[in-house]
């Protein structure tokens, strides 16, 4: 549990937001591993972005070099976080923007709930945010009478199915076209019934439903993926026009942002405008990029508030190992490389973080505690590293967390047990003998009795030899 | 305590010690200063199916004519006349109301800068490229760009770029990855993107 002390780091609360899932990971990943069309859907989307992503890396030069260099700017981001973010407020206000601080996802919840009941509308159009979805905005706003219309077209299937985000780039990565196509013709109000599964058809059957709504909605909420400390601005990377739509029709701009999405200087975004695309969607460059500084008189919304997240951060922040989860740009890669992620889908990682990247964040943002099953879903087999575009050093930090991670009492007892006869040779020499009994014990292959069994649940138990290497040495 | 002290507290503790004098950023990739490659732009516009029409200066208008004769299209209020054919009805953008603009079929702009490498042309709503508006909501898109726009790489770009402006990156028409994880062409943004690359000057 969190127990936070004024101006001390605090992670995440419970009980609001999408941190923690319903159950611990073995649990949710073998209802995942049970589902062959999950696996088809995940297999047959990240073996395509493997090849696409590694296609337009493939034609850079210096790939290496703008990860160093992305990874360099992260760690100075780190050491020199509240200078640069007073740096920023400085600059959002002195060009018309309203900065708010919240600690929390109540807090900012709060903020945001506060900032729309002012403007008087009762529908807000959103661009797919992480930030938004971790603090649980959208329920916030419905308490609040509030109607939050997700306008991407990944998160507006996911919202249609009553379904849960599984992906951070595409959250309906575990859909395939024609279960899409039925989502649609379910709930999408005026669809046409002679819709097809055809991608265009489903993209084109989205740009009607939604274009009504940008046009009339006088409030957006945005997430930002980048904001420049030294000018302020702030950057949306995308690819259908919703963000573009969102960003410039309407009259107010909520942006809501984890504090770690500050650089310094506008020339840094020269490197991660380089690094996100191609690492993400495996494209050269995404369709459209919008950035803008405060208010535009004339262009856009001419109200703009920035909200900057904490929510855990801070705790993050001060594990000296850990904090390199915060250099994270969202882009996914480690998603899209990971054998565990490709066979039990997101929704296995109970957070809006899956994969190997929300395996290291989750449990940081609240608390290791509270997701403490998430360390172990992975084989540390290193593809996340080397995916990387800010080379976050992912098997490092699960390592790092599995030591802090609360272990069974089982455990720890056995493990206080055979480091006691492992250092003292005639205990060690007895017990060896004990265990070649185990052979006539008829449990060969089946693990351990209870309590011991949850070792050997997902550990193949070695064989006891006939004769050990001590007897085999004493009888030559 | 605010929000705001209670942030910034909470940051300063979690940092520990007091910073170093920050360490110099390498930056070992290719710099900003190469030269840009016209048929590299035009290679990657097509490959994201954007169409590319390269003529002089004067040829504007019928390529214009070919796109959007007979349509009516929206201008930013300082865009060259001797672009438009006498085919299309054009209105300029005098604080047109939402709801003007997104009735028109077409829009015609400058461009600020375009990057070879990426395919990517940047607006940055000056007066020949008008409010973002303009070039959202309308269909098709018709940007004519000078050779001399054209630069090779993102830091070259980022370099010309004034951040205080409102600046709308775009590579190709409006897609989607969200479908199996593959690029479809066509949501929200338009669904036609045609770029016009201006022969350099014969001066």
């Amino acid at each position: 549990m969190s127990r936070t002390f004024l101006g001390m780091p605090g992670t995440a609360p419970p009980g609001v937001g999408h941190l923690r899932g319903a159950e611990p990971f073995p649990a949710a990943a073998r209802r995942g591993l049970a589902d062959p069309q999950l696996r088809r859907n995940l297999g047959h989307a990240t073996t395509t972005i493997r090849a696409k992503s590694g296609a337009v890396i493939g034609e850079l030069p210096d790939w290496q070099a703008l990860r160093e260099a992305g990874s360099a700017i992260k760690t100075d981001v780190l050491t020199r976080l509240p200078e640069l973010l007073e740096q920023l407020e400085a600059a959002v206000t002195a060009a018309g923007g309203v900065v708010h601080w919240a600690a929390d996802a109540v807090e900012a919840n709060r903020i945001v709930t506060e900032l729309v009941a002012a403007t008087g509308s009762d529908r807000v159009i959103k661009v797919k945010s992480m930030a938004t979805q971790e603090i649980g905005l959208n329920e916030a706003l419905d308490a609040a009478g509030i109607t939050a219309v997700e306008t991407d077209l990944a998160e507006l299937i996911v919202q249609l199915g009553e379904d849960r985000p599984s992906h951070i780039l595409v959250p309906a990565i575990h859909r395939n076209r024609a279960e899409i196509r039925e989502i649609f013709l379910r709930a999408m109000p005026g669809v046409d019934p002679s819709l097809t599964d055809d991608p265009p058809a489903l993209a084109a059957a989205a740009r009607r439903f939604l274009r009504e709504t940008f046009l009339t909605t006088r409030v957006a909420i945005s997430g930002a993926n980048f904001a420049v400390a030294e000018t302020g601005t702030l950057a949306v990377v995308e690819s259908e026009g919703n963000g573009r739509m969102c960003l410039t029709l309407p009259e107010t701009l909520i942006t809501v942002m984890g504090v770690e999405k500050v650089v310094p200087t506008w020339r840094d975004l020269e490197v991660f405008l380089q690094l996100l695309p191609r690492a993400s969607t495996g494209e050269r460059m995404n369709p459209y990029t919008s950035m803008w500084t405060g208010v535009t008189t004339g262009d856009g919304p001419q109200a703009f508030h920035l909200v900057l997240l904490d929510n855990g951060r801070s705790a993050v922040l001060a594990d000296e190992v850990g904090r390199q989860a915060l250099h994270c740009i969202r882009c996914s890669a480690c998603l899209n490389v990971c054998p565990v992620y490709e066979r039990v889908g997101g929704h296995a990682y109970g957070s809006v973080y899956p994969g190997p990247i929300g395996a290291v964040l989750s449990p940081q943002l609240t608390g290791v505690e509270d997701n403490a099953s998430l360390p172990y879903a992975s084989t540390l087999c290193g593809a996340c590293y080397d995916a990387c575009p800010v080379k976050i050093n992912i098997p490092e930090l699960l390592v790092h967390l599995r030591d802090r991670a609360p272990h069974p009492r089982a455990e720890t007892a056995a493990m206080a047990a055979a480091a006691y006869v492992m250092d003292r040779p005639a205990l060690y020499a007895a017990a060896q003998r004990a265990a070649r009994l185990s052979r006539f014990a008829g449990r060969r292959g089946r693990g351990l009795p209870p309590p011991l069994s949850g070792w050997t649940i997902g550990r193949d138990l070695p064989q006891p030899p006939a004769r050990t290497f001590r007897e085999w040495w004493a009888q030559r | 305590m605010s929000g705001r002290e209670e942030v910034l507290a909470r940051l300063r503790a979690a940092r520990g010690a007091v910073p170093p004098a920050s360490a110099e950023t390498p930056r070992d990739y290719r710099p900003a200063g190469r030269a840009a490659d016209l048929d590299l732009l035009v290679d990657r516009l097509t490959d994201y199916r954007a169409t590319v029409h390269r003529c002089a200066e004067p040829e504007v208008a019928e390529v214009v004519d070919a796109v959007l004769g007979g349509r009516r299209i929206v201008v930013p209020r300082e865009l060259p006349r001797r672009w438009l054919p006498a085919s299309v009805t054009a209105v300029a953008d005098d604080d047109l109301s939402t709801a003007q603009v997104a009735a028109v079929d077409g829009v015609v702009t400058a461009a600020a800068v375009a990057v070879a490498e990426t395919g990517t042309i940047v607006l940055d709503g000056g007066p020949d490229q008008g409010r973002r508006l303009i070039t959202l909501l309308p269909d098709v898109h018709v940007c004519v760009l000078r050779s001399e726009q054209v630069v090779a790489g993102v830091p070259d770009a980022v370099a010309r770029l004034d951040p205080r402006r409102p600046l709308t990156w775009i590579s190709g028409p409006s897609a989607t990855s969200d479908i199996e994880l593959n690029r479809v062409e066509g949501v929200h943004g338009p669904r036609n993107l045609h770029v016009v690359l201006l022969a350099p000057d014969a001066r």
